[in-house]
């Protein structure tokens, strides 16, 4: 502890700069905490990892088992090319979906470890610690949807559009992804510890993303499911990626019940994500402001 | 004028559980303010409000000069807080660590990274700085955790238990540490369970339990509280007891104690070393033969004691390890309840 002596006597007492403008301050903030989460990831590999095998899994065991057997309206009965057009839309959602275990988990356990108390009596933006874990979970996403893409197009899934729709399909789900990222931040910030979140986190994505129009059409559905599948915030993007991609066989996506999200999905898709990051991130931040770990 | 660190009728409660019952502070600048007290006594509480991370219920309080309640933001820039857990993320290097804090305290990266060679340096974590944080030892993530508290050299800082759960040899490295940053001027609230530590480190210390303070003075006047300086003397052998006790009376400002089962004798007094040397003389002279003579002064441990009814150390007074299963453990649990009460 020699080295302290010097140093302390001759130090004058300097304040943090003052702050810059409010927008520019968030967005710096942001980006500072999204690369430590990167740095996180690249240095805990296996969550990135185990992130990856399950929807692999899901697109195999999904294609596999169940592709022979399920009838997609407008296509020849048990054709399995069908099935899986249909399919990878819903799969890639769903794994977009599983982003908000991963924040959930993450902004809990900085809870728990006392860095949202550091973060919070730091000169910073208030929204910038839920901002920059949930555009770091953004990118992990993107990196998962391109391993799948790669896994999609190895099975034999095909896209039937342009370069830029399908580009604008991957969009949609990342947008959906990164909504949904929000709702983990609020789930982090209201539980006791990392693992409550973790499946705080997963366990109503299953309802949600099984009632919906990602695995199975919805026709084979009681009327009353009918009608929540297609009202499903989920289902939209669903329906919006299988028509920006073209896996629209035999002109699905087409409404069963006349709901309006699925007579213009792709709208309907950006509408839902807007409307929940406007709500998660308005509720998520005010928890942030007052969260004691 | 009010003091760097200044505080009226806080009050915050959970629930039904009075954290904070009416604390006054008044830390002038450049001084220590030792806050005692046991687990639960509000002082991670009143840490909490002072630093901006919860709002009381009522009261007021300023940091620096500044409104804590109407500008949070500007106590921020003012402030250093280094708490009862190393925050640190344990995935960065020390060195990511401090850039991180650096530029979330608004200053440019490279300001943030010349900065943080020199904390790197200053605490002797130069050697280790692009380890993990999760490759330190206890001690290294408290100077780590330490270091992200002094980036901006702030004007005030606050250490919530800062040697909790470390081993002497720590703790005393830590101390060094914290008395450099005194000595250059930082005004210091400090809260610990260590009665040895209060009295070590602060110019000033408050007593605090169930959310008030019910004590506060220098070190020397809590003791003088407690009763002054009491003599003990050890004789060699039983017989010699009534004898010691007759000579004692004459020197005693009080009512003494006799321990017959451990030979020693007790009494308060007055008048220091030079009584101390009368007493040797006169035992002496009756032929009373010693073990032991001591004059003792209170410890703060003893106006802990009568000022509160009960010891101010607890269970995870044990738990020396300084890392991972101490957080994990009872230190873990024990700060939780105070961060929750």
């Amino acid at each position: 502890m020699t080295a302290v002596s010097e140093a302390a006597g001759s130090e004058t007492h300097l304040r943090s700069p003052r702050p810059r403008g409010g927008l520019g301050r968030s967005v710096r903030d942001s980006l500072v905490v999204a690369k430590r989460n990167l740095i996180r990831m690249l240095r805990i590999p296996e969550v990135v990892i185990f992130g990856l095998i399950q929807p692999i899994m899901f697109v195999v065991l999904f294609t596999y088992v169940f592709g022979g057997s399920i009838n997609i309206p407008g296509a020849p009965s048990g054709d399995a090319r069908a099935y899986r057009e249909f399919l990878m839309a819903g799969i890639f959602a769903q794994t977009v979906t599983f982003a908000t275990a991963g924040a959930g988990a993450g902004i809990a356990d900085d809870m728990h470890k006392g860095l949202i108390d550091r973060f919070r009596s730091l000169p910073m933006s208030r929204g910038a610690v839920l901002t920059g874990r949930t555009l770091a979970d953004l990118v992990q996403t993107a990196l998962t949807l391109v391993v799948l893409a790669v896994v999609a197009l190895l099975i034999g899934w095909r896209s039937h559009e342009n370069i830029a729709k399908v580009l604008g399909g991957f969009a949609l789900l990342l947008l959906l992804g990164y909504a949904f990222s929000w709702i983990g931040a609020l789930i982090g910030l209201s539980v006791r510890t990392p693992e409550a979140a973790t499946s705080g986190g997963l366990i109503w994505l299953f309802p949600l993303t099984f009632i919906s129009n990602a695995f199975v059409p919805v026709n084979g559905m009681p009327a009353f499911l009918q009608h929540i599948a297609e009202w499903n915030p989920f289902s939209a993007t669903v329906a919006g990626a299988r028509q920006l991609f073209g896996n629209t066989i035999g002109g699905v996506p087409r409404s069963v019940t006349g709901a309006w999200p699925m007579e213009h999905p792709v709208l309907a898709s950006v509408l839902w994500s807007v409307l929940i990051i406007a709500v998660f991130r308005t509720l998520a931040v005010r928890k942030y402001r007052s969260a004691t770990a | 004028m009010p003091g760097a660190i200044y505080a009226e009728g806080l009050v915050k409660t959970f629930g039904e559980v009075r954290a904070l019952d009416g604390v006054d502070l008044d830390v002038p600048e450049g001084t220590v303010l030792g806050m005692l007290g046991p687990n639960g006594a509000g002082k991670t509480t009143a840490v909490r409000v002072l630093t901006t991370l919860l709002r009381p219920d009522r009261g007021t309080a300023r940091v620096a000069g500044i409104d804590v309640l109407a500008h949070p933001d500007a106590v921020r820039r003012s402030i250093g807080l280094s708490g009862q857990f190393a925050a640190v993320d344990e995935y960065l290097t020390g060195r990511e660590n401090l850039v991180m804090v650096g530029q979330l305290y608004q200053m440019s990266g490279r300001d943030a990274k010349r900065r943080a060679a020199e904390l790197l340096e200053r605490f002797n974590l130069a050697d280790a700085a692009d380890r993990t944080a999760k490759t330190y030892s206890g001690g290294m993530r408290r100077r780590l955790d330490l270091a992200a508290a002094l980036v901006v050299s702030p004007p005030v800082m606050f250490m919530d238990e800062p040697t909790t759960g470390l081993d002497p040899r720590n703790r005393q490295a830590l101390w060094d540490v914290i008395q450099e940053l005194v000595a250059g001027g930082t005004t210091l609230l400090l809260t610990t369970q260590y009665l040895e530590e209060a009295d070590r480190l602060a110019h000033d210390i408050c007593v605090v339990d169930h959310g008030k303070v019910i004590a506060r003075g220098t070190a020397d006047q809590l003791k003088a509280r407690t009763g002054g300086e009491r003599v003990e003397v050890v004789v060699h052998a039983p017989e010699h007891l009534t004898v010691a006790d007759e000579v004692l009376r004459t020197f005693a400002k009080g009512e003494g104690t006799v321990e017959p089962h451990t030979r020693k004798l007790t009494i308060p007094v007055a008048g220091g070393a030079k009584l101390l040397a009368e007493v040797i003389r006169e035992l002496d002279t009756r032929g009373v033969e010693i073990d032991d003579i001591g004059l003792r002064r209170p410890t703060l441990d003893d106006v802990f004691i009568s000022l509160t009814g009960h010891t101010a150390e607890t269970a995870d007074e044990n738990d020396t390890d300084g890392n991972g299963s101490g957080a994990a453990g009872t230190g873990g649990e024990t700060s939780r309840t105070a961060g929750v009460k």
